[in-house]
């Protein structure tokens, strides 16, 4: 079997932001159940935190191209 | 569209004296052993392809690659339909002219105005817009037939945009608060005990200085790269299984196709998200420059 570590890597890398996600995305949705009505601003604040826990995960495929 | 994103993704690139390594992603997933007939798995080289004029070499003076000539494009088109929408532009509006209302308002509504405030927003609307639809843009083309690479899958334009982003925040917050007003509001926040400036004020200063341009530059161009890399690696797969397998591997050609398209529409979502993110982060920086000491 031929293939390169990195891979892995990147996998691995996908779990942090896959966690971060899922609890906001979740909290999100909670809360706009809750309070339907500030639905706009909630959705604008988790653009902002997808956008910050994205990057973790994209620095992981980064990293995965810089060092192999 | 789809026969030249196949073709495009099947070339064996010569990725020229790059010293960039492919073994990353260049795993080869369905390869044979020998390198003629079997599968090319795309790789970082696609974002180098070959000089149309002048060398791309490290160390040259100056090249023109394949990207550069889609950013041409995409930038020619865009000022192109920015002049036929705006040329004879009434208070009702035409088709054309409404479209491109709803861009601008939208930066305008629901970025520039619920971030920094009606007020404040003003002097920076003019380069949150050009921001947005400048990605939006060369996100695009990403999927555009025939030029289907995305402009911003490389690093130079994102980096550009960033480095605006950086000077416009700092001199924004060097302008309302004075320089030393300024660093000290970033790198020393009230409402700590000063114990802790030890460490919140090293960290502070890395995220101003540097993760903020930094990260917003590897945001796009990650996104856009292994966007760029799934549809190739998609549309390659259904060539490579519909012209060489046999039997019932042809069928699942037709699955990897069907991926594809599917990889295609959401291209569509990831561009119009990015150039949202990216101007959103962009009023974000701004504001938290203008902010008063909280």
């Amino acid at each position: 079997m031929e293939g390169n570590l990195a891979t892995i890597g990147y996998g691995l890398a996908t779990i942090g932001p896959g966690i971060g996600l899922g609890v906001m995305i979740g909290q999100t949705q909670a809360a706009t159940a809750r309070q339907p009505e500030v639905s706009g601003r909630l959705f604008t604040n988790m653009m902002i935190g997808a956008a910050l826990i994205e990057v973790l995960g994209l620095l992981g495929l980064v990293a995965g191209l810089m060092f192999s | 569209m789809l026969p030249g994103a196949a073709r495009h993704g099947y070339e064996p690139d010569v990725p020229g004296e790059f010293t960039l390594s492919t073994a990353a992603i260049a795993v080869p997933i369905l390869a044979e052993g020998e390198d003629d007939g079997g599968f090319h798995a795309p790789g970082i080289e696609e974002f180098f392809p070959d000089a149309i004029f002048g060398s791309t070499e490290l160390g040259s003076f100056f090249g023109f690659d394949r990207i550069m000539l889609v950013r041409l494009v995409v930038v020619a088109v865009l000022l192109l339909l920015l002049w036929l929408a705006t040329r004879r532009a009434s208070l009702i509006p035409s088709r054309g002219q409404s479209i491109v209302e709803l861009g601008v308002g939208f930066v305008r509504d629901q970025i520039a105005e619920q971030i920094l405030g009606k007020e404040r927003a003003r002097p920076y609307l003019a380069m949150l817009t050009t921001i947005f639809f400048t990605v939006l843009a060369m996100n695009l083309a990403g999927i555009v037939p025939f030029l289907n690479i995305a402009g911003t899958s490389r690093i130079g334009l994102p980096l550009v945009l960033a480095l605006w982003v950086f000077i416009v925040y700092l001199s924004a917050g060097v302008r309302k608060h004075g320089l030393g007003k300024y660093l000290k509001a970033q790198l020393f926040p009230p409402g700590v005990p000063w114990p802790a400036y030890v460490l919140i004020t090293p960290i502070e200063a890395l995220q101003v200085f540097v993760l903020r341009p930094a990260t917003l530059t590897i945001r796009l161009v990650a996104n856009m790269m292994a966007g760029h890399l799934m549809l190739v690696l998609c549309f390659a797969a259904t060539h490579f299984l519909l012209l060489e397998g046999g039997g019932l591997i042809k069928l699942t050609g037709l699955l990897a196709f069907a991926g594809g398209l599917f990889i295609t529409l959401f291209e569509v979502f990831i561009a119009l998200l990015q150039a949202y993110i990216f101007t959103l982060l962009s009023a974000i920086y701004v504001n938290f420059a203008l902010e008063e000491e909280h």
